[in-house]
């Protein structure tokens, strides 16, 4: 086999045009808004966005005077109907990108960006059924996004998909966009169940336990054709509750997840 | 892309890179050993496993988990790189070269491609060109760092790609299609690049 070989004109054909790329734009920050402790809100004014899917993520790339880089990436926040691009980093202690974007970039400063990447890990509020959300700690931001556009969408189209959101945190502080939640989980057709795994306070009503199978039972909707199940958190949550889905008889290829971090607890 | 990239005010490297020649452009290391799979973990008994390579005549060979097992294997350690932007060195495993599965597939009569697609339990696929998993490149492997693959990083099998972004290294890999046309896999269909390698930081569709 000659190693030469490679797309004979024919595949050329079969894709238009080449394909674009996803350039690196510079991003304002326009504020930022603490969350939590831990975690911060940037809010980005992108010349050029093209739009993105609520799911999808960007890349960012962070260049040193000395030409040192760094590049992570980071869930989108905000509700493709946003005229910002929000983007909600956890700080990780012993990190190198999460600690500038929380600590050190300011409003007015520039920070270089690009996507939207991904397109398995969306959703559209046309993509009628239930919706099952599920999230562990800063595991909430893409699912966000999908609330955000379900909550600006037309009446009709927001009872045609009716969504159960479970989320998981260490405890009430670190609950990413509480007051937000709470706003959005008093509207028909939404319901908000909390887990807290570490500790709650003494008036807590929700769950204090990783999630278990009783606990998924109580909350997920049951199973049916229809119903479209995202998973995003630590690597050991989302294997728990994408295998108890499908066990209860979620099609596998409607139980999409984004894991971070790795194996074991 | 700009040309001159935008200078990040106020951010340096926090600890100095002690393996500038291993790291490829935009990648950190990793002592974890992270998971990313885009849907539920699937658990097919090894009973019922087995591993196929088609060509485009039709012609397929398969092999049952103990044919696939009684096969000579390798034990390749290798550095590995995440289009997610980690990168872990020095990973251990064993498996069988794809090139014993080729020799075999040639020794039936099967034709070589310029392409092959690996697919996968759960439905997952992805392209590769055939030149990037022959000539002692790639492997089907089934052991990791002394141990059976977790079903979670793949097992019981996974194709192991290592010098191209490890989406490569197909999860619950099953077989592979050899093509003499490229027809894009899982990923690449949602932006990612057609080859992947990670020197040329070829991450998505339209990087050089």
């Amino acid at each position: 086999m000659s190693s030469g070989i490679r797309a004979t004109p024919e595949v050329t054909l079969e894709r238009a045009a080449a394909p674009t790329r996803l350039e690196w734009r510079v991003a304002t920050v326009v504020s930022v808004r603490a969350e939590t402790r831990h975690a911060r809100t940037l809010v980005l004014d992108v010349p050029q966005w093209p739009g993105h899917r609520a799911g999808q993520h960007v890349d960012v790339r962070l260049v040193a005077e000395d030409g040192y880089q760094a590049q992570r990436s980071y869930s989108i926040a905000s509700a493709p109907e946003s005229p910002t691009l929000e983007l909600t980093i956890e700080r990780l202690e012993d990190g190198e990108v999460s600690p500038y974007l929380c600590d050190v970039l300011q409003p007015g400063d520039g920070v270089e960006l690009r996507g939207p990447i991904g397109g398995y890990f969306v959703w559209e509020v046309t993509l009628a059924g239930p919706l099952l959300l599920v999230a562990g700690g800063s595991g909430i931001v893409p699912l966000m996004s999908m609330l955000r556009h379900r909550a600006l969408a037309a009446d009709a189209s927001r009872a045609r998909s009716p969504v159960r959101l479970l989320y998981s945190a260490r405890t009430a502080d670190d609950l990413i966009y509480a007051s937000e939640l709470a706003r959005l989980g008093s509207a028909p057709d939404v319901r908000i169940e909390y887990t807290l795994t570490r500790s709650a306070p003494a008036d807590w009503t929700g769950y204090n336990r990783r999630i278990d199978r009783p606990l998924l039972e109580e909350v997920a909707w049951p199973a049916s054709e229809g119903t479209r199940a995202f998973v995003c958190g630590p690597t050991p949550l989302v294997e728990q509750v994408a295998n108890l889905l499908v066990e209860f008889g979620y099609d596998p290829l409607r139980v999409r997840t984004e894991r971070f971090g790795p194996t074991g607890s | 892309m700009s040309d001159t990239p935008f200078i990040a005010r106020g951010f340096h490297a926090k600890r100095a890179n002690a393996a500038p020649n291993r790291l490829p452009p935009g990648q950190y290391e990793t002592r974890d050993f992270p998971v990313l799979s885009a849907g539920p973990t699937p658990h097919t008994p090894l009973s019922k496993w087995d591993f196929t390579i088609l060509d485009s005549s039709g012609t397929s060979l398969r092999w049952t988990w103990d044919e696939l097992q009684a096969l000579p294997h390798d034990t390749p350690t290798v550095d590995i790189h995440c289009v997610t932007k980690w990168s872990k060195f020095d990973t251990r495993w064993e498996g069988i070269s794809v090139d014993t599965l080729f020799d075999a597939a040639r020794a039936k009569g099967m034709a070589d491609g310029a392409f092959i697609v690996a697919f996968c339990d759960g439905g997952y696929t992805t392209n590769l060109p055939f030149s990037d998993v022959t000539g002692g490149k790639a492997w089907v492997a089934f052991g990791y760092d002394g141990a059976p693959l977790p079903p979670e990083h793949g097992g019981p099998a996974r194709l192991l790609v290592p010098h191209l972004y490890f989406w490569k290294s197909a999860k619950w890999v099953r077989g592979l299609r050899i093509l003499q046309r490229d027809a894009p896999g899982f990923w690449e269909q949602l932006g990612y690049h057609d080859r992947g390698d990670p020197w040329r930081e070829q991450r998505y569709q339209g990087d050089p």
